[in-house]
């Protein structure tokens, strides 16, 4: 009994929550899509001129953006691989019945709630400083040479910073996706003869499937805007060598005050991410009946 | 037998996902410790686990060096306020998607989600530079308007998937009696909805809380909350390990705590109610 009059209701109800999100949306995306075509610094005002794709053409051959595309690729993938494989293994050890398994779940879950610029700055400091660090003490007490691991191996670094981040929210979704395993077709696969092994690919496997993806797509997207991690451990460098897209971005536009070229690269990124969303679009839409 | 061996076989469970466990909550643990460490004792080789002189000076001095209220008040104003204001837009928008479903419903709502999906670089300059115009770089309300955005599509889309658990039927019924929008939403859809808010609530408190690229971008030294003040310690003088101990403890404890209450919805939330 959807009414004129409920349905006016609705229109009235939805339009706040539509009409902010619209201007969110548009009203800026659309600045940085004209700004992307002029000359435009803030170092030098009353400049801008319209250029064209020249902004494009200079932020696509730039060295540092194939830098930025290499890591940005190295850290989205580098993280989903460890968080997936690793949520697997622990999703699958907290599925067990052991004592304290509330406890434990809750230490499990506990650095996803962590700010990033907290995480980042123990992981950096406390944990990985060569000199200070309890890693260095670490390999000292085993009469090994410490790290210098930022320095060294910057990305691998921050892709480990980020997994820790992340690594909970995959277990907690697999997780949750494991305990709607039907037990009973385990254990009928275990009385036909079934090994761990075979039960684990034919069985738990497929049926993981569906939550590996919605980690996949999900992480995806906020991995590939990573930011305040590189920001407070390596600005970036040494050289690119952890330049993201993202990053790039701020650092041509609000370090080198270049608007033009920076509006540029903020467009590529949402180029790059609308790929990923068409996929998690249609997977989230699948799901809902409405 | 088989008690026997099913016991030695969850001793040894329990203790592998124990060690698992503190080795993942190691970093947390060990920056709870070392903020109640001396400077000296913070950077000592070997490293001292239990046996140091436990101390609140760092707390103190904390407090005291960079007024650490401020920048917790200010994540608490920017968190809560983006939260409240999200849910007074979002509770009437999902009401009508849950119970007045039209052909478009579900096109808006996969638009909102899109809009989250937008990655804030695109449109950080004309943010910024609208910031800048009208005066709002570096202060609380800006901040809140940005964040109130950001999250506003998880707000509807959490909501929604609550409401939709609710039988239309009894909002039809106080339709029936004469109950107006405004009531039917206040006094008979909100009561009944009340577990679905209040996770809706803590979630995306702890999301805005944490939140570190709008903030770091768009506040300085006035509006700045805990994740930008806590970003002033990758530049420090001498010895800090301690007082970003502390002032770390401090920054996550609270929203930590929060977590553990919400991580069954946390699931539900941040996939869209694609995994329940």
């Amino acid at each position: 009994m959807a009414t004129a009059h409920s349905r006016a209701a609705a229109r009235l109800t939805m339009s706040p929550a539509v009409i902010l999100l619209l201007g969110w949306m548009l009203i800026p995306l659309v600045m940085t899509l004209y700004f992307s075509f002029l000359r435009y610094n803030l170092l030098m005002p009353g400049t801008e001129e319209f250029i064209g794709t020249l902004n494009y053409q200079y932020f696509l051959t730039d060295p540092a953006f194939f830098a930025a595309l290499g890591n940005t690729l190295a850290l989205v993938g580098g993280v989903l691989v460890l968080t997936i494989a690793g949520g697997i293994g622990l999703a699958l050890l907290l599925d067990q019945p052991f004592w304290g398994r509330g406890i434990v779940r809750l230490l499990v879950i506990a650095p996803f709630f962590v700010m990033p610029t907290v995480s980042a700055l123990v992981w950096k400091n406390m944990l990985m400083n060569p000199v200070n660090g309890l890693f260095a003490a670490i390999a000292k007490a085993l009469g090994l040479q410490p790290f210098d691991f930022l320095a060294e191996a910057p990305l691998s670094s921050i892709i480990m910073i980020v997994t820790w981040q992340w690594l909970p929210f995959a277990t907690l979704i697999l997780l949750t996706a494991l305990q709607s395993l039907d037990r009973e077709r385990l254990e009928a696969a275990e009385m036909d003869g079934a090994g761990a092994l075979d039960r684990f690919i034919h069985i738990i496997l497929p049926h993981l499937a569906r939550a590996m993806t919605v980690v996949t797509l999900i992480q995806t997207i906020f991995l590939l805007s990573v930011f305040a991690e590189i920001l407070v451990t390596t600005n970036g460098g040494p050289g690119t060598a952890t330049t993201n897209i993202t990053y790039l971005v701020y650092a041509q536009s609000l370090l080198q005050f270049d608007v033009g070229g920076g509006s540029a690269g903020g467009i590529v990124a949402v180029v790059l991410a609308n790929i990923v969303a068409v996929f998690l679009m249609r997977m989230i839409g699948r799901n809902l009946d409405i | 037998m088989a008690r026997a061996a099913t016991n030695r076989h969850k001793l040894v469970v329990t203790l592998i996902a124990w060690t698992v466990g503190i080795v993942i909550f190691f970093p947390i643990l060990w920056t709870v410790l070392t903020s109640f460490k001396t400077e000296a004792e913070a950077v000592a080789t070997p490293p001292t686990f239990l046996a140091f002189h436990w101390t609140l000076e760092n707390y103190a001095e904390v407090q005291q060096r960079s007024d650490y209220f401020l920048h917790f008040w200010n994540s608490v104003v920017i968190s809560v306020g983006s939260t409240l204001l999200g849910l007074l837009v979002a509770v009437p928008a999902a009401w009508s998607m849950a119970f007045v479903p039209g052909k478009r419903t579900r096109d808006v709502l996969m638009w909102m989600l899109s809009t989250k999906m937008l990655p804030p670089v695109g449109v950080l300059i004309p943010i910024y530079l609208l910031f800048r115009d009208f005066g709002l770089l570096d202060s609380r309300i800006g901040l809140v308007i940005v964040l109130t955005l950001i999250n506003l599509p998880i707000i509807v889309w959490m909501l929604f998937t609550y409401f939709r658990e609710i039988p239309g039927e009894i909002l039809e019924a106080s339709r029936m009696d004469g109950a107006g929008l405004r009531e039917e939403i206040l006094f008979v859809l909100l009561p009944m909805a009340v577990p679905g808010i209040a996770s809706t609530l803590l979630l995306n408190i702890i999301l805005a809380w944490n939140e570190a690229f709008w903030t770091l971008n768009l506040s300085a030294s006035q509006s700045a909350p805990l994740t930008a003040f806590i970003a002033s310690y990758s530049s420090p003088e001498g010895l800090f390990y301690a007082k970003l101990s502390a002032a770390s403890t401090m920054a996550v404890a609270p929203i930590l705590v929060l977590g553990w209450f919400s991580q069954k919805q946390l699931v539900r939330g941040l996939t869209f109610g694609a995994v329940k």
